[in-house]
């Protein structure tokens, strides 16, 4: 293939020679690597303005001192003593930051279990159960609006429902459930899992679904046709031909709740401690080595949980 | 497979309809609030209908200068959409061969997408306030910082939509015919030409779903921003703020409002490429269809 187009390009560009184009010397004179340069380039210097150099800022200034109002450009680990302070004093108890990482933790794994539960049904009703190509693109959309708008609305939606004098408490008072209104629907745990589920189960639905529609319906056929009942061609052969759609979808969720501090603050009325509200508290307190170093850490997590996944599946072979 | 439809099917129709009255049911819950009468307050029953909400948050109500946030955002917006579409494209015509760096790129849009946002947010921030260090101790003392809505602060959401343009030029390209192209240059075409008058009629449609997703993407932004846009708010971050302190439906009426605005971008481009897509199969040149 790109001999055959390098060979088709060498002669347009002979041709172009030969003809009187507008400006054909140029464009017999640009090299395919440079032209490729030129198209990709820019993208590049965009990730390397704002990504990776920004990324190894953090790395670096994470290792800098710092006083109450200015970053001091020298060595110092204190951004991560000041961090696990008297950690190791309080063994075996828990730290303060020991604790927040281990509920963030538990958020992260309470969200990627039901998203994941969530978004294998609908990707699965969508590719399997949806015949018509106009039904299946129509309600896929419907799944992907929301997804384009903003995560706060869809947050501060569910205070109408959740409040405490909301549709729920005031439903469950009228019919006589409960004598008094549920305090732990909002501003708890509970509404933070709910508002992330709510937000982000577009991001397993949609690698699944990919997955899925690949899936050569012959094989479930020649499933069936062997005797398999409909759980067994689930489990042995469309879960695993699903699988890297689920770890695609499941890598997006967990690194997206590993580092929120938004849904958190909101939801959880700027009451519970999580790695993202971490950074955010440092950065407004100045402290940006600590903030940094905070970064590092959840960096370092967040790169581990993905290398554990990716050895399940070649992400770039499924792109 | 089999005539009629096996009772799987109901099971999970009613579940996807569960999950899209999931999706749906609380944000209906405040557009409809943001039409309370003025004695409304945050939670049903309705008191009293109106735009009330609205006309306050155009009057200006002092916690939030809107109509100046309204136009950084949509400002912003508009040069994101136009950078990611440009910029996509371009990346995207590269990938069809191979060159050096391919796999940095490729890796490079992938982290961008996966690293979580404060982390990014907050390095961007880090590089420009060094940036501004160096330059206030060698240049100019009195220079105040080189954030802002248009650097730092652009350079923050193109991070975000840059890897979804990409991606999604990857699925054009899977599915594009190369031999259309080949035909162009064999009849004298500059590879120039070959993409004017051929390859972007084709992929228009996707194109400007690229365009959409640039632009929604960057006016709901808030994670990336946070740290990285200096001095001034975008729209969803005001709102953000107000999440904490505000006990009026002005609130959901500013929801409403930045919905609206998302949602007429979506319609629009939806809107263009179903007419594109029909254009091109009801007039599209006969070139391709004696191929497929």
């Amino acid at each position: 293939m790109d001999t055959s187009e390098d060979i088709l390009q060498q002669a347009s560009a002979d041709l172009v020679r030969g003809s009187d184009t507008a400006r054909p010397a140029k464009a017999a004179r640009l090299s395919p690597s440079f032209v490729s340069w030129l198209q990709a380039g820019p993208m590049m210097l965009v990730f390397l303005a704002f990504f990776l150099i920004p990324l190894v800022f953090v790395v670096i200034v994470s290792f800098w001192d710092y006083n109450e109002y200015q970053l001091l450009p020298a060595f110092s680990g204190r951004g991560y003593t000041d961090t696990f302070e008297g950690c190791i004093a309080q063994l075996p108890e828990l730290c303060t930051i020991a604790k927040t990482y281990v509920k963030t933790l538990k958020l992260c794994f309470l969200v990627w279990a039901i998203t994941l539960f969530i978004g294998f049904w609908v990707a699965y009703f969508l590719a399997f159960h949806v015949k018509s190509k106009t039904w299946q693109m129509g309600l896929s959309l419907l799944c992907t609006i929301p997804f384009w708008t903003s995560n706060v609305i869809r947050m501060i939606a569910w205070i109408p429902l959740l409040g405490r004098n909301g549709l729920v408490n005031s439903g469950l008072m009228k019919t006589g459930l409960i004598n008094q209104p549920v305090e732990w629907l909002l501003f708890s745990e509970f509404s933070v899992v709910l508002a992330l589920v709510h937000l982000f189960t577009f991001f397993m639905v949609v690698p699944i679904f990919n997955s899925m529609i690949r899936i050569d319906k012959a094989l479930i056929e020649a499933a069936y046709d062997a005797g398999a009942t409909g759980f067994q061609t689930l489990v042995n052969v469309i879960i695993p031909l699903a699988k890297p759609g689920i770890v695609i979808g499941s890598i997006f969720v967990i690194t997206i709740v590993m580092g929120d501090f938004i849904t958190i603050g909101v939801m959880g009325g700027q009451q519970i401690a999580a790695a993202g509200k971490i950074i955010e508290t440092r950065v407004n307190a100045l402290q940006f080595p600590a903030a940094a170093a905070n970064a590092v850490i959840l960096l370092v997590i967040t790169f581990l949980i993905i290398t554990m996944m990716s050895r399940i599946v070649d992400i770039k072979k499924e792109l | 497979m089999k005539e009629g439809r096996p009772r799987s099917f109901y099971v999970l129709a009613i579940f996807f309809a569960a999950y899209v009255l999931f999706l749906y049911g609380p944000m209906i819950a405040i557009y409809v609030l943001s039409f309370q009468g003025p004695q409304g307050g945050l939670t049903f029953p309705m008191n009293g209908v109106s735009t009330y909400w609205l006309a306050k948050l155009f009057q200006g109500t002092g916690i939030v200068d809107l109509g100046a946030a309204f136009r950084r955002s949509l400002l912003l917006g508009i040069i994101v959409m136009a950078v990611t579409v440009v910029l996509s494209v371009a990346a995207g015509m590269a990938f069809r061969r191979k060159f050096k760096a391919q796999s940095i790129l490729f890796y490079s849009a992938i982290a961008s997408l996966i690293v979580p946002s404060i982390i990014t947010s907050l390095g961007i921030s880090l590089e420009f306030r060094i940036v501004d260090d160096l330059i206030k101790a060698h240049w100019n003392e009195n220079f105040e910082t080189s954030m802002g809505l248009l650097t730092s602060g652009l350079g923050a959401h193109l991070t975000w939509t840059l890897p979804f343009g990409l991606l999604i030029m990857f699925a054009i390209f899977n599915r594009f015919d190369p031999r259309l192209e080949e035909a162009a240059r064999d009849l004298g075409a500059t590879p120039w030409q070959a993409f004017r008058h051929v390859v972007l009629p084709i992929i228009l449609p996707s194109v400007i779903g690229i365009g959409l997703f640039g632009f929604t993407l960057s006016w709901d932004e808030l994670a990336r921003s946070s740290q990285a846009i200096g001095a001034v708010n975008t729209l969803p971050l005001d709102l953000q703020g107000l999440t904490t302190t505000v006990t009026n439906p002005d609130i959901y009426a500013l929801g409403t409002i930045i919905s609206a605005v998302s949602f007429a971008v979506i319609t629009l481009a939806l809107g263009t490429i179903h007419i594109l897509n029909k254009r091109q199969a009801a007039k599209g040149s006969d070139a391709g269809k004696g191929l497929v």
